[in-house]
């Protein structure tokens, strides 16, 4: 089967002032990710894997480097048209969750449909967390919902617009060892069933081995 | 599309109480606002409408010979209201008792404005009486049934007609028009005139003619009348008839001026609170809207309309309840403001709603705008992209059109602008104050020593650096909402006192005209013997003005209808070694005792174009002297004392004919002293001026009374700051405070060391705002008012106390919120 590259970064750096010195957080990073793929991203704190994510899914931009998305360089795009690619093509799950305090489960997921101008945001998103297990808490707000189910509620409004990418950013960081498997195990699953590209950011060594590819960041490197 | 979103963002927003707090400020702001403008709109038309019962009529027409018929048909013509009256001196016979009385002749519809009212009999109740004496009877006042010994159905004499007395009358509106004119009254129906054959060639009688109906047509009418004044003939409107009651009014649309004022500016600063907390609560909601692709553009269009429901329905919501409490309030007061309120005008409504709107979009769109530069990669790293705290210059645009539109409202531009520079000079010293003070106290040294022994007290100390800029400013709205709350309750009683004073309920109501100087002694005398207070006596020389700097003077030099009324008649001068008490010099020096030179009055002089310098010429029967002019004074109209235009050292006017006049008091009840001092000495005039007093002061009580029910909006949007800016910070409290259980920290060291945070900024919110609330009522007092008001020693200790006890209030009820919930569930929704 012919596999297609879905991301690919080249010569990324990213450089910040500290005081009077120069701190260099990323220096020429560089991989290409193909579609289908799931890739970790690990390190030690500190190592810059955050840092990355944020450039790849261009919420930061990068000092040197290109971030190509589905063929489109992100950065040669002003953050207005990177917003609107980001609400096409990319999903993403936090370690805080970030749901939106004021608004259900169910307007939650539907948030990312309607800012598309969708109609059928209120359908799409009832089915969605019916499917992650929480169509009996639609109307719940994130108060007064679990870790666990705050995730599940994340990766609904994630693949709610079926990403290509999906970006995870330590999706089981909040999480006790139980949930955090049945989050990731969920990942994985919506992941094959709607042939998503996913990159995530772990400290977990076991999570990263479920991914077919291993990113190891070593002081703002790829390291071995 | 955009527009459904926005609403959905509304409904949610709404439902889950963020913008609860906003809508409130709005709504009560646009309440207070409108209701004040409704109010206030209300009641000045009322007062200058009841102002025109002491006229009698809208306008006035007065003359010294009859009215050519003409003009009287004219005003009827012109669909006015029309009354006419003459007035003479005559003497009236009753058995063998006469007295000399001011007779009044009216005509059925008089007075066309304010009733007169009428007494059964001596010391019975009084009621408004519907029209004036019947033909064959006669009205008259108390003092003339003890002089006449001629109660209600006796027959007195008037020329050479017998009437029956019908009535006591006990208040003619009319009444204090001219003091100096008026004998005991007695009214009479202007159809019995000719009878009484007293209205003759030579006759000394005035002829009015009174006017009433919409003020277009008033106006219209007044600037026909006085194309058609020959000599002698003149028209009198509010402005020119009664300057006391002019200043009253003026008074009261500032004190209500300024209450509407304060009402907004506070409102303004809620809402800015309000706003600047939705925006801290919205940060990561507007930074997961840019990660799932809303662009900079749509996220300000969303929030712009989101806002934009909001305020049009808060404001339409404030109109409402603003209509409401008016109307509420006109009802509640009906009895005590004596006065039915006219209907409300419109543009009460349109100013509250356009105060409102401009409140939003100066106080709110500034921070709001801050959401679309929320970067996206705050999701990842919370601290990114946190608000810059209102700098000056966002809030410079809103700030300005609130200004401007508070100046419109206030209708006093001097007045809006020292509320407004006020209050933001305020802010800005409250500001820089506390944060620097705040420093210090929680600075290493100061902070070590004071919190050696206490955990709380080291930690609360730690915070109030720590937060030292929020602090500043939490400070410095606090000790705005209090300054607000002190000047109205502190403040606006010393004004009201102060104001009060200048019109005193022991003001003269007597004045007593024409004591020669041989009979001085024995009139003082009488007074020592009556138990009646004895009164400056000021020597009166009557004189009439001939020429300024050596240029003759005629009335046709002048246009304006008082100046050529001076100019024609002769002038009251006197003679003095010192200024009068109640007077004060504003220009000039005082004149030294041989010199040719006089002291004016401030309000004769720049009516007549007098400056400092100019040479005065005055005819003093054959003889004449000029000097100039050293010295302008400053009288208090309001005082009811004896007020003088011109006064030149007694080596100056010494050698003229004098009599004296005075003012005194007379206790009711003791009417009949005054009746024997007359007979005693019967070459002297005594001129009951109690019912003027009693109407000016009716009309100051009705002010005071809807001053403070206005100054009751203007303390809900004071508190409504203080309340602001107390939840404004309280997530972050709650956040610390659980990380502080989390890490061990008992119930009581939360709680104390939040104390000892809140009670440092208690008192110096309640310090400042008691040194601001000081200062502006001080500004106030002497720039707007023009009353001495010395500082309240109390305002000193009720500011700290109030903050104090406010901010304990406060600590309590966040302590208790912080502990009752879990710091688990705290944290995480902080998260």
């Amino acid at each position: 089967m012919e596999t297609k590259t879905v991301l690919s970064a080249r010569g990324i750096g990213k450089t910040v002032k500290s005081g009077e010195d120069d701190l260099v957080i990323l220096r020429e990073i560089g991989f290409d990710v193909a579609s289908g793929e799931a890739v970790a991203i690990v390190g030690a704190s500190g190592s810059g894997k955050s840092t990355l994510l944020a450039i790849l899914a261009g919420l930061d931009t990068p000092s040197t480097g290109t971030v190509e998305l589905d063929g489109v360089d992100i950065f040669g795009l002003d953050e207005d048209s990177r917003a609107e690619l980001r609400g096409r093509s990319v999903g993403f799950v936090f370690q805080s969750f970030q749901l939106l305090p004021a608004l259900s489960a169910l307007e939650n997921v539907m948030l990312p449909l309607e800012l598309a101008g969708r109609d059928d945001a209120e359908a799409e998103a009832r089915a969605i967390l019916q499917r992650v297990g929480l169509g009996e808490r639609l109307g719940h707000y994130p108060k007064h919902l679990s870790g666990g189910e705050q995730q599940r509620v994340a990766l609904a409004r994630a693949f709610v617009v079926r990403p290509k990418l999906l970006l995870a950013d330590e999706p089981t960081g909040s999480l006790d060892s139980e949930s955090g498997a049945a989050v990731i195990d969920l990942v994985f699953e919506l992941n094959r069933s709607f042939g998503t590209t996913l990159i995530m950011v772990t400290h977990d060594e076991g999570l990263a081995k479920r991914c077919g590819r291993i990113v190891r960041l070593v002081a703002g490197r790829i390291g071995t | 599309m955009i527009l459904r979103q926005a609403l959905r963002m509304f409904a949610r927003d709404w439902r889950a109480g963020e913008l609860r707090i906003l809508a409130a400020a709005l709504v009560v702001a646009v309440a207070s606002v409108t209701s004040v403008a409704f109010f206030a709109d209300r009641v000045s038309r009322a007062l200058v409408r009841d102002a025109h019962q002491l006229l009698g009529a809208d306008l006035v027409l007065v003359s010294d010979h009859p009215w050519r018929q003409a003009i009287g048909e004219e005003i009827q013509r012109r669909g006015l209201d029309f009354a006419r009256a003459t007035t003479f001196i005559s003497m009236v016979f009753a058995g063998e008792q006469s007295q000399l009385a001011g007779v009044k002749a009216v005509s059925d519809s008089y007075p066309l404005r304010g009733k007169l009212r009428i007494a059964p009999a001596v010391n019975a109740p009084d009621a408004p009486a519907e029209a004036g004496p019947a033909r064959g009877k006669v009205w008259i006042e108390e003092r003339l049934v003890t002089a006449l010994e001629a109660p209600v159905g006796t027959t007195i004499r008037l020329g050479s007609a017998s009437f029956e007395v019908a009535a006591i009358l006990t208040l003619e509106p009319e009444r204090g028009a001219n003091f100096f004119n008026i004998a005991p009254r007695l009214f009479m129906n202007a159809a019995d005139v000719p009878a009484t054959g007293l209205v003759q060639t030579g006759s000394r009688v005035w002829h009015y003619l009174y006017a009433a109906g919409p003020p277009e047509r008033i106006v219209a009418l007044e600037s026909w009348a006085k194309q058609q004044l020959e000599r002698g003939q003149r028209v009198d409107n509010l402005d020119s008839g009664r300057p006391e009651v002019r200043i009253a009014i003026d008074r009261a649309q500032r004190f209500l001026g300024l209450t509407a004022l304060l009402a907004a500016i506070l409102a303004g600063v809620a809402v800015a609170l309000g706003t600047r907390r939705f925006v801290e609560r919205h940060l990561d909601g507007c930074a997961v809207m840019r990660c799932l692709g809303a662009t900079q553009g749509r996220l300000i269009t969303l929030y712009g309309i989101e806002f934009a429901i909001l305020g049009i329905g808060a404001c339409a919501l404030g109109c409402l309840i603003g209509i409401g409490a008016q109307a509420a309030i006109a009802a509640a007061l009906s009895e005590m403001l004596r006065a039915d309120l006219p209907a409300p005008a419109m543009l009460p409504a349109v100013q509250g709603f356009l105060v409102g709107l401009v409140l939003l979009l100066g106080f709110a769109l500034p921070p709001l705008v801050q959401l679309k530069n929320v970067p996206a990669v705050r999701v990842i790293r919370r601290e990114s992209g946190s608000t810059k705290s209102g700098t000056l210059a966002v809030y410079a645009t809103g700030l300005a059109a609130l200004s401007g539109l508070l100046i419109w409202q206030a209708g006093d531009f001097r007045l809006g602008v020292t509320v407004v520079g006020g209050f933001g000079v305020a802010v800005a010293v409250f500001a820089a104050v506390a944060w620097v003070l705040l420093r210090l106290l929680a600075s290493g040294p100061v902070a070590r020593r004071i919190g050696a022994g206490s955990t709380a007290l080291r930690y609360g100390l730690a915070n109030l650096r720590r937060h030292s800029r929020g602090n500043a400013i939490q400070v410095a709205s606090l000790a705005l909402g209090l300054t607000a709350v002190l000047l109205l309750t502190f403040t606006r009683n010393d004004l009201v006192d102060a104001w009060r004073r200048s019109a005193p309920p022991d003001a003269p109501n007597r004045f007593l005209i024409g004591v020669q100087p041989d009979q001085l002694g024995g009139v003082r005398q009488y007074f020592g013997e009556h138990g009646i207070s004895a009164p400056d006596f000021y020597p009166m020389v009557r004189g009439r003005l001939t020429s300024v700097n050596g240029r003759k003077v005629s009335e046709d030099d002048y246009t304006e209808e008082r100046a050529r009324r001076l100019v024609e008649r002769e002038f009251n001068l006197s003679f003095a070694d010192a200024p009068p008490a109640h007077n004060e010099i504003v220009a000039g020096r005082w004149f030294a005792p041989e010199a040719a030179e006089v002291s004016v009055e401030e309000g004769v002089a720049e009516r007549l174009g007098w400056k400092m310098g100019d040479e005065l010429s005055f005819g003093v029967g054959a003889e004449s002297f000029s000097a100039r002019i050293s010295s302008v004074r400053r009288l208090k109209w309001d005082s009811m004392k004896i007020n003088i235009f011109v006064i030149a050292p007694p080596a100056l006017l010494g050698r003229f004919p004098t009599s004296y006049v005075s003012a005194f008091r007379v206790e009711p009840g003791d009417e009949k002293k005054v009746n024997d001092l007359a007979a005693r000495f019967p070459n002297l005039t005594v001129v009951d001026v109690g019912a003027a007093v009693r109407q000016a002061q009716n009309v100051v009580d009705q002010v005071i009374t809807a001053v403070q029910v206005v100054f009751l909006f203007a303390l809900g949007a004071g508190l409504l700051v203080l309340y602001s800016a107390l939840v404004a910070t309280e997530d972050e409290r709650r956040r610390e405070a659980a990380v502080m259980r989390v890490y061990g920290a008992s119930r009581s060291q939360v709680t104390n060391s939040q104390r000892v945070e809140f009670l440092s900024m208690g008192l110096l919110a309640g310090a400042l705002a008691a040194a601001g609330a000081a200062a502006i009522g001080q500004l106030l007092a002497r720039r707007v008012f023009e009353l001495d008001l010395p500082p309240n020693q109390w305002l000193f200790v009720a500011g700290p106390v109030a903050g104090v006890l406010l901010l304990s209030l406060n600590a309590w009820l966040s302590a208790r919120k912080v502990l009752s919930a879990s710091p688990a569930l705290t944290l995480r929704d902080a998260l």
